[in-house]
């Protein structure tokens, strides 16, 4: 299925050392704009196995980990992406200026409420926080942390929001099942009622 | 027990309760509900005594606090309230909404503590490579949209000003003709949205609907060169959004 056209056939040695290819892959994710994929990775480097490249990247990721380096190989958002080392923080902050990325009580809460309850309507959000989240919400469409998934088939027909790709990469998330997970509601039941539990709408996770 | 107030930014009504629940060390699910109902108003009053805006929906939770506390002290089982279920703590409700509060409160810490980006890690800041491989995808400027539009207000024709049209059409049902319009084709040129329109208000309205959906982030906007013809597509995502329809499984939708 892979295309050859002769150029790339010329660029494919017969025999590719895994010295080399480990090379190319570190190229690769140091010039790539945001996470890469290792399906993305062996259509480049043809002639390589899913398995190789994997193999490959957990090799540079282990040795920027052990040998303490400033730049590190994270598993982020559906792909590998080098991001600094957390512990050098204040000097990158340093070296770039500007102000420091504050998150405030309302965006992490809002943010929290779509990541675990999507896809999620606004009117659904302010009943679980008590308040209204019109500011949050245009806040974080601008910042591409949320978006409009679909539209809820009620009256109104309001749209329902989920985290996009840039949320997990803000957080650093691998995919949306590695969010910490949630208390469980179990510890919800009223121990002064007697054999009668909660109604919960929804216990599921996503 | 005095009414010493320290005072914190409350996210909401149930922050400020559960702020209040820590801090005289009771559980959430049994609440001395006269305690926590004094203290609560002797917070808003503070607050209001310092001229903070304290939004309706802290009133609102003031009056649940004094509704349960009355109905605490009626006799069990002698509850003929209509909106009652029968030997029902009437703090079951309050209880529910801030223990699932408390969870995404507790969720959010945690992920303030991730390694975020731009805080505790940080990417090369190179050049945007769509800059580099794709020079024929702009965003294209209010301004432009603007000219755009008012191109297309020029060419309505010049003779209807006193027609008086019936059909009233909302933004939002607007919102909703545009993205099955746009989901059913690759893109579509600006002008050609509104090729079939004849009133003014209709051009106004399918503008703002556009607006609207590039503002939830539904459709795109670009063009290929400053300029050039301006085209409109459903964003990435949204083909599969019918799919994802939640269809109203019996909980109420609280509007706005």
């Amino acid at each position: 299925m892979k295309r050859p056209p002769c150029w790339s056939r010329r660029m494919a040695r017969k025999i590719m050392e895994r010295e080399d290819v480990r090379s190319i892959v570190e190229s690769l994710l140091f010039v790539a704009d945001g996470p890469l994929t290792l399906q993305r990775i062996q259509e480049v480097i043809e002639g390589t196995s899913k398995e190789e490249i994997r193999s490959v990247v957990m090799e540079l990721q282990n040795e920027l980990e052990s040998n303490r380096r400033g730049v590190r190989l994270v598993e982020v958002a559906g792909g590998f992406q080098m991001r600094t080392a957390k512990g050098n923080a204040d000097w990158v902050k340093k070296f770039l200026g500007g102000r420091p990325a504050r998150m405030s009580r309302a965006t992490l809460e809002t943010l929290a409420i779509i990541a675990y309850r999507q896809p999620i309507t606004k009117a659904e959000i302010e009943a679980i926080r008590g308040v209204d989240v019109d500011g949050v919400i245009s806040t974080l469409l601008e910042r591409e942390l949320i978006r409009a998934v679909a539209r809820k088939d009620v009256p109104g027909r309001p749209f329902l929001y989920g985290t996009t790709q840039q949320f997990l990469e803000l957080f650093n998330l691998k995919d949306l099942t590695h969010l910490p997970t949630l208390k469980e509601m179990e510890e919800i039941t009223l121990p002064e009622i007697p054999g009668e539990e909660i109604p919960v709408e929804s216990t599921e996770e996503c | 027990m005095s009414t010493r107030v320290q005072l914190e930014i409350f996210e909401g009504p149930l922050d400020l309760l559960l702020h209040l629940i820590k801090k005289n060390e009771i559980s959430i699910t049994d609440i001395p509900i006269a305690a926590i109902t004094e203290q609560y108003l002797a917070t808003l009053e503070v607050m209001q005594s310092l001229n903070l805006d304290v939004a309706g929906e802290f009133l609102v939770m003031a009056a649940t606090l004094v509704h349960i506390k009355s109905r605490m002290l009626l006799p069990a089982g002698d509850d003929t309230t209509e909106d009652d279920e029968d030997g029902e703590d009437p703090r079951e409700e309050l209880i529910r909404r801030l223990l699932e509060y408390q969870r995404f409160k507790d969720a959010a810490e945690q992920l303030g503590q991730r390694e975020i980006l731009a805080r505790d890690v940080f990417i090369r800041s190179g050049t945007p490579l769509e800059e580099v491989t794709v020079p024929n995808l702009r965003e294209v400027s209010v301004f432009e949209l603007l000219t755009a539009l008012r191109r297309v207000l020029e060419r309505l024709p010049k003779d209807n000003v006193h027609e008086v049209t019936l059909d009233k059409i909302t933004v939002r049902e607007k919102m909703t003709l545009l993205l099955d319009r746009l989901r059913g084709s690759a893109q579509v040129l600006f002008e050609s949205l509104f090729s079939d329109i004849k009133s003014r208000m209709e051009v106004v309205v399918t503008f703002l609907a556009m607006l609207e959906l590039v503002k939830v982030r539904a459709i795109r906007i670009f063009q290929d060169e400053s300029g050039g013809p301006i085209q409109i597509e459903a964003a990435a995502g949204m083909d599969e959004a019918p799919a994802v329809l939640v269809t109203a499984d019996g909980e109420e939708d609280h509007g706005t």
